[in-house]
């Protein structure tokens, strides 16, 4: 859920970017190859950067030449980038899951909700994901640099004519956005699973929270992994289906009715759909994403 | 100062200027006047590098033609777009800070000479630039383009569709900036500004120079005004 805020960088350069996913792998796999010479906090820092460095090398080689030729051919372009990574990823790693853990410093649990144990790495990452977020918006927002770049992802010819070099202001932007998924990638890596199908198995979701916060709006993104993350991590734990609800309100639905099968569905079944019923929605009510400002 | 030849200009596959040359030296206001489309827009386009070209733009000695936009205004070039290019979104002050170019320090314009000249920007400073109305936003433009410290300053139709009142300010602004050792490539409508402050004008036809002389040359020569300036039915 972290990855799916800082694909914002992406969409605000109005790329959508298939291989945003295939940064977040190389950030585990950089984290876990890091790591192991070196332990996992200097990987923290470390991986990032280096997937940050790809980034700017695939933005200045790669899709600054393809650009001319339109969104279709950038599009393309990242598609098959995103296989291409993949593919190295086996030459390099195999096909199995690498072994990449949680540091022992941080594997413990430190509160529970309901039944769900809280895991101390989880709250590690939500704050660091929370600061990253906060420090983007206020460079963004605040300084020289962050209009410098607000200003040439709106009015890139205007800026350039002001003697901003831009065409760099879009490489920074893209390794700056490459990196953060790389970061998410160092982070979610071990909690989950570090294998070369990890990538497709983030893409759909960080697009759904993309598309659901609004393309383009950092805080809409913010907002939608939020939420996302909530309900299905809580989902998942709540055990309630539609017949608890009913037999709470006194309606009993037994076996005979007609709705039986589907009225039984937990909501923990339901857990790995929701983010699309509710993209589904979002997009029926309200098309432009909850804090979306891009027209069509 | 700007010596432009043979100005070749495209866009994709049409050719829209077809050997342009002209001349600006230092401190002068030279006009470029012309009925719409003729390619006025373009030629300031293409000397600013945003529009394909071949042929020749020397600046202060430098070849320009080719070279990146950041690089030609690096080299003292300053553009003010015809479409009021600002950035709506944040303030009036942030708009001339962006103004400014990273690594090149400003020795002639301070952001308190822009709020002299046009109080209403001083008044308006912390609001957002999108709210200003279409003369605040000329002079905005402007502005910005004048904290980034230009030796000639390219202005597209400044006065189209302002108020009289403010078409004056605009033309002590000129007079302001020529003062200063600025020179000034000025595409204008309103043959009477023009005529008045410009020390030599251009007239444009179909991508082309069709008269070059001083404004008095120009209200002398009716036959060029009729057949390239004057609206006909
Ligand atoms: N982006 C573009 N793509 C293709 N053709 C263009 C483009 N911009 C301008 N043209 C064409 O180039 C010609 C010259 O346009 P230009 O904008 O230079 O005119 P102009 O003299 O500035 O007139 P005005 O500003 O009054 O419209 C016009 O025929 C126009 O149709
Ligand atoms: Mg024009």
């Amino acid at each position: 859920m972290l990855s799916s805020g800082l694909t914002l960088i992406f969409s605000m350069m109005g790329v959508l970017n298939f291989a945003h996913a295939s940064f977040y792998m190389l950030g585990a796999y950089a984290a876990y190859q890091v790591g192991y010479f070196t332990g996992f906090w200097p990987a923290l820092f470390l991986a990032p950067i280096l997937v940050g460095a790809i980034g700017a090398v695939v933005e200045r080689y790669g899709l600054r030449t393809v650009h001319k030729f339109g969104h279709v051919a950038e599009l393309l372009f990242t598609f098959g980038l995103a296989y291409v990574i993949e593919e190295i990823v086996h030459l390099i790693w195999g096909r199995a899951p690498v072994d990449y853990r949680v540091p022992a410093s941080l594997d413990f649990t430190i509160f529970t909700i309901f039944t769900t144990q809280y895991p101390a790495y989880r709250a590690f990452m939500m704050a660091i994901s929370v600061s990253m977020l906060i420090g983007l918006y206020l460079m963004l927002t605040k300084t020289r640099i962050g209009l410098i770049v607000q200003a040439s992802l709106t009015h890139p010819d205007m800026v350039e004519a002001l003697g901003h070099n831009v065409p760099r202001v879009f490489m920074f932007v893209f390794a700056g956005g490459a990196a953060l998924a790389g970061l998410a990638g160092v982070l979610g890596g071990n909690l989950f699973i570090t294998e070369p199908g990890m990538a497709f198995a983030v893409g759909t979701i960080i697009f759904v929270v993309v598309v659901f916060g609004g393309m383009g709006s950092l805080p809409g993104a913010f907002v939608a992994s939020l939420l996302i993350g909530t309900i299905q991590t809580f989902s998942v734990a709540l055990d309630y289906s539609f017949v608890n609800l009913m037999h709470l309100v006194g309606l009993e639905i037994t076996s005979e009715s007609m709705f039986y099968g589907l009225s039984t569905i937990t909501l923990s079944q339901l857990a790995p759909v929701l983010p699309y019923m509710l993209l589904v929605l979002m997009l029926i009510f309200r098309p432009s994403g909850l804090m979306g400002n891009r027209e069509t | 100062m700007l010596t432009v030849k043979e100005l070749n200009s495209f866009y994709g596959k049409s050719h829209i200027l077809h050997g342009v040359d002209m001349y600006v030296g230092e401190g002068e206001i030279v006009s470029l006047l012309g009925r719409n489309g003729v390619g006025r827009s373009t030629t300031i386009k293409s000397i600013m590098g945003q529009v394909d070209c071949t042929g020749s733009i020397k600046f202060k000695d430098r070849e320009l033609c080719g070279k990146p936009a950041y690089v030609i205004s690096r080299e003292g070039l300053g553009y003010v777009p015809e479409n009021r290019d600002i950035f709506p979104a944040i303030t009036v002050k942030q708009n001339l800070l962006l103004g400014m170019k990273s690594g090149i320090v400003n020795e002639r314009w301070t952001m308190d000479d822009m709020f002299d000249m046009f109080p209403q920007l001083r008044d308006r400073s912390e609001a957002p630039a999108g709210v200003l109305s279409g003369g605040e936003q000329q002079m905005l433009t402007l502005c910005r383009t004048l904290m980034g410290d230009p030796d000639l300053v390219m202005i597209d139709e400044p006065t189209e569709g302002l108020a009289p009142k403010i078409v004056e300010q605009m033309a002590v602004l000129f007079e302001e900036i020529k003062k200063r050792g600025i020179s000034i490539v000025l595409v204008e409508q309103k043959l009477t500004i023009a005529l008045r402050i410009s020390t030599r004008v251009y007239v444009m036809g179909h991508g082309q120079i069709v008269f070059e002389g001083t404004p008095s040359q120009l209200s002398e020569n009716e036959s060029v005004r009729k057949e390239w300036l004057e609206v006909t039915g």
